[in-house]
């Protein structure tokens, strides 16, 4: 393994090989982030409909949560990148607004977006019901209106609760941003295979691959679990409810 | 102030309740008490709504509880209500618990609303413990917590479903003294129990449960002297053998 390859300079590009492995991790590091919150507010309101008492809102939460799950990522990227537009008009129309590469983007943080939102879902309806009836039911008697109750009796509660496995999703999404490589986004991977391919020097770039991608998995899950500390509950045992 | 006329309730094609009727006047305590599965919680809960039921009327300070138009969380707010598993919010503070739904509810400001608190827990007894999280309390503690949190909506009337029988014996009369308080304050209370110790001292009616139907409603000297009926004779010689 010799480390100049990447010093050198990328042919037809305007950097070191290194500088192309940096600009795919920013673009990596972006979808991941944006995708990330709209999953994690898509999430949530998914979830929190699957634990009404409404009928309608559970099933369409429980279909919601069924479709993204059972069509494979990779096909989810090639219907938002050709299917949608396609079937949508007005989407059609804003996406010949768009550059090549915005167009990538935008898909990358959707499709992840959507396809994360119902994992989180998942979790976050069993969070709440892992507080069973007792707490809604408390946070109702003292005059709370459900909106209040989830927001501050269940919801609390029920994220502490899952910080474990959402750190596993947000871990998921990182790696998942690989994927967008398929629909031609210049991210992390995709300018891995670029360097392999044209310089045959696969080794190389994958190893500072997979460096890449272990060092953001780790820092991730630092963060969680820094935040899981934070707002850890005095004196309080899981499941002692 | 609390009158219950002829609630029955199913789930789904099983009957929990039928045909309950009784009430709570302005002042008055009532105990009920039943074998397990007789359906006192149930009955309690359609009480401030927490479980809807399928016939008949309840109403509190002339509400009525089950018609469609009733504002829920405003009177579920006159309402207190202290559970078996003392159900504090794990993640506040004792005196968070005691202020959240002053602020949200009320519309207290928070120093009138933490003013309140810090004098309900000097009243049972937890000044000490305002900054501790419920998770660092006895569980004789948080009920009393719990109570507080109940008072603090400075309501009409209060229901509760045993609230000790969750707690270890020795916590049982801390929480019960404060019962006694409160009911020789004046407040109206409904009251699961089967600490007849409690209901012989302050309650004024006793309800009987079985099955679903209230079997007996009588006046604390009545019940205790003789039960009319052969179920809840046989109830009382049980749970006063130990
Ligand atoms: N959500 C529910 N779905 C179906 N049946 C229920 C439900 N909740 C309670 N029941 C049934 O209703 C009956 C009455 O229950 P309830 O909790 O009111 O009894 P209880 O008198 O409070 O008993 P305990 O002394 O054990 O607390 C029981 O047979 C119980 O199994
Ligand atoms: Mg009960």
């Amino acid at each position: 393994m010799k480390l100049d390859i990447f010093l050198q300079q990328v042919p037809d590009g305007d950097g070191t090989w290194w500088q192309s492995l940096a600009s795919g991790l920013q673009w990596t590091l972006l979808v991941a982030l944006l995708a990330w919150i709209m999953a994690f507010a898509l999430g949530s309101l998914v979830g929190v409909a699957r634990t009404t008492d409404k009928r309608w809102l559970t099933r369409l939460g429980d279909t919601y949560v069924e479709l993204f799950r059972n069509i494979p990522l990779l096909v989810q990227f090639f219907l938002w990148y050709f299917v949608v537009p396609g079937l949508i008009p007005s989407v059609k129309v804003w996406v010949t607004t768009l550059d090549p590469t915005q167009h990538q983007l935008v898909t990358a943080i959707v499709c992840l977006g959507f396809f994360t939102s119902a994992r989180i879902a998942e979790q976050v309806r069993s969070g709440i019901q892992s507080l069973a009836r007792g707490q809604r039911n408390a946070g109702y008697a003292v005059g709370l209106t459900q909106v209040q109750t989830y927001r501050f009796v269940l919801l609390p509660m029920a994220y502490r609760i899952i910080i474990p496995p959402l750190t596993s999703e947000l871990m998921n999404l990182i790696k998942n941003t690989a994927v967008a490589y398929s629909i031609g986004l210049t991210e992390l991977f995709f300018r891995t295979r670029e360097m392999g391919e044209m310089t045959f020097r696969y080794f190389e770039a994958f190893a500072a691959a997979t460096l890449i991608y272990i060092v953001i998995s780790m820092a991730a899950n630092r963060v969680m679990a820094f935040i899981e500390r934070r707002v850890a509950v005095p004196g309080y045992i899981a499941g002692s409810h | 102030m609390i009158a219950i006329n002829n609630i029955s309730k199913w789930y789904g094609g099983f009957r929990v309740l039928t045909d309950c009727s009784t009430a709570v006047a302005k002042g008055e305590v009532v105990v009920v008490c039943g074998p397990s599965g007789s359906g006192k919680s149930t009955l309690i809960k359609c009480v401030n709504a927490l479980e809807p039921f399928q016939q008949g009327e309840i109403t509190v300070d002339g509400v009525s509880v089950g018609a469609k138009d009733t504002d829920l969380p405003k009177l579920r707010a006159r309402i207190g209500m202290v559970f078996q598993n003392f159900e504090l919010f794990p993640h506040l503070s004792v005196m968070e618990n005691l202020t959240l739904a002053q602020i949200k509810v009320l519309g207290r400001t928070p120093e009138a609303a933490t003013a309140k608190g810090a004098a309900l827990l000097e009243r049972v007894g937890l000044a000490a413990h305002a900054a501790k999280f419920p998770g660092q309390l006895s569980g004789g503690q948080q009920q009393r917590v719990a109570i507080a949190r109940a008072l603090a909506m400075d309501p009409i009337a209060m229901l509760f479903d045993e609230p000790t029988s969750a707690l270890d014996p020795e916590m049982i009369n801390e929480v019960l003294d404060v019962m006694v308080d409160l009911a020789k304050e004046g407040m109206t209370m409904m009251v699961v129990t089967h600490e007849m110790g409690f209901a012989r001292k302050v309650a004024h009616r006793v309800v009987f449960m079985d099955k679903g139907e209230i079997v007996e409603d009588a006046p604390k000297e009545d019940f205790f002297g003789k039960p009319r009926s052969e179920r809840a004779q046989l109830f009382l010689s049980k749970i006063l053998q130990h």
